[in-house]
């Protein structure tokens, strides 16, 4: 096998669900890669196959055919190199945000020393709520307590599915203000699924729109904008809302 | 508006006793005897290690019934509720036994395992096994996919999602069927108790009706209700301690 210098290669994947004539294609051939440290940006219209997409990249579900790679490794399952943050925030009620947060480094019997804790609690700005039950805090709270188990273990790959869906705009805004500084401290790469289109312009460096009826990548755009905050207010970023949009509109 | 610790359970139980006065004045103190005879009558009893016997025996036939009943349905529940597949296999079986009137068995209980505790605790057990087995399931089963993916994703193994998921999530139905099966477990000792036994409040009560005590009848009808809020409070407290999460 040849060595890839990208950090994930996506080849051929399929996922159909069914068997027999009532079969349902959501993806088809889906074939991608993701370099180290960069952001890729999965828009598309609901039900286009973006989520299990992610799903299959996090080894969360078995694709019909194709391959995942990751740094050369095919993947088979879920594993701590990739971190997930789903929409609902996936926390456990019934746990503590600390016993939240390091659950899957103590079920993998990783040691996590406790500066290694609090200087990423203190990053994602939820010190001192260790102690409180995730129904005790707010949504933007919740989703950084989210973030924080998902960083924990240093994975090379971050997937959100829609993170930012539940939460009302202004907290939406700061919360990704706040993934992009911690994407730019971290060497880590991610993928953002998401059906708006100015989140995947801001944090996307790249930007997939996403097709229902071809059932995967209609076509990946590059955004060299991305990656300050005052991307927002730039021209370009306006330009490039415009680009997807039309994308997403010609389907 | 903030009320004392136990300030509603004092006026619920002064409630009970007022209306049982007015039965006992009503019905006359022959046949139901008023709680102040009542209670002049446990203070004797209460002092007689014999009446101590009776409880120590109804205690223990009841918390060894609801234990077994405990560790032999709950596993099981758990197990069912987040195995679809062995679920589908066992549900036929579960449906057809579960409206059969358990308590019907004693018979054949006191056949197979003799007139001692052993017959009394499984038949406690098997009405209860029933009842938590349904409820630890269906409890289980609330398990949402996010979740189940959330799980997954920070790499558990199978035992694990048991420990973390599973058993948690089923924990408050647990507790809820545990304190309903209270009722019922004393309940069915009662009568366990009045077959073939010289020992337990279901003997005292049913021994005393027969002599025409109804005093000490009810003596004996407290000390069992009493046995059944003692359990409860515990269930109630134990769920308190452990579902912390759900208190808020």
């Amino acid at each position: 096998m040849d060595i890839s210098p990208d950090l994930l290669d996506v080849e051929h994947l399929t996922q159909t669900y069914g068997n027999g004539a009532g079969d349902k294609t959501v993806l088809h051939n889906v074939t991608f890669s993701l370099s180290r440290h960069t952001s890729l940006a999965l828009v598309g219209p609901s039900g286009c196959g973006k989520s299990t997409l992610l799903l299959i990249v996090s080894g969360l579900l078995q694709p019909s055919g194709g391959t995942v790679t990751l740094d050369n490794v095919i993947r088979t399952g879920p594993g701590r190199d990739v971190g997930v943050v789903f929409q609902q925030y996936g926390l456990f009620p019934w746990k503590t945000t600390r016993d939240n947060i390091l659950l899957g480094a103590r079920m993998q019997n990783i040691r996590v020393s406790e500066d290694t804790l609090t200087e990423l609690v203190q990053e994602l700005g939820i010190q001192g709520l260790g102690h409180l039950y995730p129904n005790q805090i707010s949504g933007g709270q919740r989703q950084r307590v989210a973030l924080a188990r998902a960083l924990l273990l240093d994975p090379k790959l971050l997937m959100l599915d829609e993170p930012f869906a539940a939460l009302d705009a202004i907290t939406r805004e700061h919360l990704q203000n706040h993934l992009l500084s911690v994407f730019q401290r971290r060497r880590f790469s991610f993928i953002l699924v998401t059906h708006n289109i100015e989140e995947a312009v801001f944090l996307g460096r790249r930007i997939a729109v996403m097709n229902s009826e071809q059932c995967g990548i209609q076509t990946i755009i590059d955004n060299p904008g991305m990656g300050r905050p005052e991307f927002r207010e730039h021209p370009d970023f306006f330009r490039q809302v415009g680009i997807v949009r039309a994308l997403l509109k010609d389907q | 508006m903030e009320t004392i610790p136990g300030m509603k359970y004092i006026s619920a139980l002064a409630v009970v006793l007022v209306m049982w006065g007015i039965v006992s004045w009503m019905v006359g103190s022959m046949l139901i005897p008023g709680p102040i005879d009542t209670f002049l009558r446990l203070g004797q009893e209460v002092r007689d290690p014999a009446f101590w016997k009776h409880v120590f025996t109804s205690f223990y036939r009841v918390i060894g019934g609801v234990a077994c009943g405990f560790v032999t349905a709950v596993p099981l529940g758990l197990l069912l509720g987040a195995n679809e597949k062995m679920d589908r296999w066992c549900s036929p079986l579960i449906y057809l036994s579960y409206p059969i009137p358990k308590i019907v068995f004693l018979p054949v209980f006191l056949l197979l395992f003799g007139l001692g505790d052993i017959s009394k605790i499984l038949l406690i057990a098997l009405i209860i096994f029933f009842q938590l087995l349904l409820t630890t399931r269906d409890s289980a089963r609330q398990i949402e996919t996010e979740m189940i993916y959330s799980f997954n994703s920070l790499g558990g193994s199978r035992l694990h999602y048991f420990r973390h998921v599973v058993w948690p999530v089923s924990l408050p139905g647990i507790f809820t069927s545990l304190r309903v099966g209270t009722g019922i477990a004393v309940a069915v000792l009662f009568f366990v108790e009045s077959i073939g036994t010289r020992r337990g409040l279901g003997f005292y009560i049913i021994d005393a009706w027969g002599v025409a005590d109804y005093t000490g009848m009810f003596v004996g009808i407290i000390a069992l209700s009493a046995i059944g809020v003692i359990l409860y409070e515990i269930f109630d407290l134990l769920e308190k301690k452990v579902c912390q999460w759900k208190q808020i």
